[in-house]
């Protein structure tokens, strides 16, 4: 009779568990890209979540120390893909920082541009995927026509969309083209519109604001406990940002505010981000006005002058000598870059995104660190589901914009 | 929490009002939106009988150039194998006899020169080392296939069609009507 009740026969010694353990992950629609998350399930309250990193480890730290640093800027692409041109602009100031080249102002105003257009692609994303994760899956699509524009000036730029390898260390590889700005201005017109419809479908939805609001909340002193930066921190109420405490890239000249909020939940995030894009979106306006105030050669300045780390033009490769012995010199690697130790921060699309190089004198880095936001929220996301609904657990996820591939670097 | 800066601003979180808390406004303003864009342009083209015009510095599949008189540009310098940060090309090299300077511009050429596609990153840094304009990245992508083995790309398969003896083969391949 005993053995009829159970369908499953437990082996001996084993304990009934009173709680559901689910697997989120390392493939599952819900996480977005490849982690882990085994959370424990009372019904459908989460008791405790677990965090696995390292699905897709690729080992950058290590490579970087056996490549000359030109070759270390296609491996930042790959971190957080969704603003891929500011980690390569992050990585190119490091490195500028550590050989003291100066940049000129114009090179200044285009990174500007570029990482203010790769701000607004990754807070888009994000703050559009919360709403595919409540249920609201056209505003996403609406959306992402027009992360299409911001593309189409990164293939115009550096002939690359995604993983974007832009720039060198000391400026661009070519000067933007008409085109490019054609692109941009047409960027400009038409999204201040988008994003305002964008807004409009979700920000006061009640639907929307049911979901998010109180969902996966932190206090400003647990976040600043945990290393958080960024928009993340910022919904928590602590004005932090990198462009405004530590200015790089002439980010001095720029007027613009800093959006924060007050209960670090999942709409707070969510508000501060979309503040943000019209942030971005004046400081793009503002840079754009001061380069179009450059006259004469001053306009064509696309890089710092710097011959023994900047590529020499390629009709000077093709016949002057001189010019092919330092383009050789450069690909290869053969010059010493000098010891020393740097860290430099960008405010990257997720937060405070930092190098850390160690240079003792050799070819390549000694050692470099890079600080991946993301990494430290995800440490935090237990803290922040327990107790919490599974659906919000979710919200959760999205909301604090993980992605795997910064995540494990 | 006190403010680090002057430029502070607080985000909009005021509690729902009574015409957002009533839900149904807020359905028919969506759906107005949603509606209204059934009207509008249709982002999407149809793959593959349309295509969107490239930027003409795109990173696409790799060539291998040929100078105007057809003579392959490659001297196997090696640079773009250096600068390759995935490690995709493979090459070796071979000196030019006598009879075959109408085959290969320099002394030295490309016996044998391989980029494995499934390693390649496309991130244009070969194109930027060499120093003969002898390889590029076109404006096409690499198309599908069935094996692996297929994905190693060959001298052959990369060098663009002789000028001189396959003119309407090369117009073909950069887009050009005849
Ligand atoms: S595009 Fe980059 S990864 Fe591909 S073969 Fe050239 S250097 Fe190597
Ligand atoms: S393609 Fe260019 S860089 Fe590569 S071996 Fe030939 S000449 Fe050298």
């Amino acid at each position: 009779m005993q053995e009829q009740q159970h369908h499953i026969k437990l082996p001996d010694g084993s304990i009934e568990k009173q709680t559901t353990t689910l697997n989120l992950g390392p493939t599952h629609p819900a996480t977005h890209g490849v982690f882990q998350n085994i959370v424990e399930l009372d019904g459908e309250r989460v008791v405790s979540a677990e965090q696995t990193v390292g699905y897709i480890h690729r080992a950058f730290e290590k490579i970087a120390e056996r490549r000359p640093l030109y070759q270390i800027t296609p491996l930042t692409d790959r971190m957080n893909y969704c603003s891929s041109p500011i980690n390569n602009m992050g990585w190119h100031m490091t490195c500028e920082k550590l050989l003291k080249i100066k940049t000129p102002k114009r090179v200044d105003y285009l990174r500007v541009i570029i990482m203010e257009l790769a701000r607004i692609t990754d807070h888009l994303i994000c703050s559009s995927v919360i709403a595919v994760d409540a249920g609201a899956f056209t505003p996403f699509l609406y959306v992402m026509q027009y992360r299409e524009l911001v593309y189409e000036i990164y293939e115009e730029i550096c002939g690359s969309r995604l993983t974007t390898n832009m720039g060198r260390i000391g400026g661009f590889e070519r000067n933007f083209s008409n085109t490019a700005f054609t692109k941009l201005e047409k960027f400009l017109t038409e999204y201040p519109k988008v994003l305002h419809e964008f807004e409009s479908l979700l920000t006061r939805n009640r639907i929307f604001m049911d979901r998010t609001i109180g969902a996966g909340p932190i206090s400003a002193e647990r976040a600043l406990n945990y290393g958080f930066t960024g928009p993340n921190l910022r919904a928590a109420g602590v004005d932090y940002d990198v462009r405004i405490h530590t200015p790089y890239s002439s980010y001095e000249d720029f007027e613009f505010q800093i959006p924060v909020g007050t209960t670090g939940d999942s709409y707070d995030r969510f508000l501060v981000r979309n503040r943000e894009m019209w942030e971005s979106l004046s400081i793009i306006n503002q840079a754009y006005k001061k380069i179009q105030e450059f006259k004469g050669a001053e306009a064509e300045v696309y890089h710092a002058d710097v011959p023994e780390y900047y590529l020499p033009p390629k009709e000077d490769v093709y016949t002057k000598m001189e010019a092919l012995i330092w383009h050789f010199k450069i690909i290869m690697g053969e010059i010493d870059i000098p010891p020393g130790e740097v860290y430099f921060s960008v405010e990257g699309g997720n937060g405070e995104l930092g190098f850390y190089l160690v240079s003792d004198g050799g070819r390549t880095p000694y050692r470099l660190h890079f600080r991946r936001p993301c990494f430290i929220y995800y440490q935090a996301y237990s803290e922040l589901t327990k107790g919490s609904m599974l659906a919000d657990a979710i919200i959760t996820m999205s909301s604090l914009n993980l992605i795997a591939g910064e995540m494990d670097a | 929490m006190q403010a680090l800066t002057n430029r502070v601003k607080q985000v909009n979180r005021s509690p729902m009002n009574f015409w957002e808390r009533l839900y149904l406004p807020a359905i028919l303003k969506g759906m107005t939106i949603t509606f209204s864009h059934i009207f509008k342009k249709k982002p999407t083209i149809n793959y593959p009988e349309e295509k969107r015009p490239f930027s003409p510095v795109f990173r696409g599949l790799h060539v291998l150039n040929r100078d105007e008189e057809g003579r392959e540009r490659c001297t196997a310098c090696g640079l773009c194998a250096v600068a390759c940060p995935a490690e995709a090309i493979t090459m070796e090299s071979a000196e030019r006899k006598p009879g075959e300077t109408d085959l290969y511009r320099e002394e030295k050429y490309a016996a044998r020169y391989e980029i494995n596609m499934l390693r390649c990153i496309f991130c244009g840094l070969c194109e930027e080392a060499c120093p003969k304009d002898a390889i590029y990245l076109s404006e096409t992508f690499t198309p599908a296939d069935f094996t692996r083995k297929k994905f190693i790309y060959s001298k052959e398969d990369l060098l663009i069609p002789n000028p001189l003896t396959e003119a309407e083969k090369l117009a073909e391949a950069k887009g050009e009507t005849v």
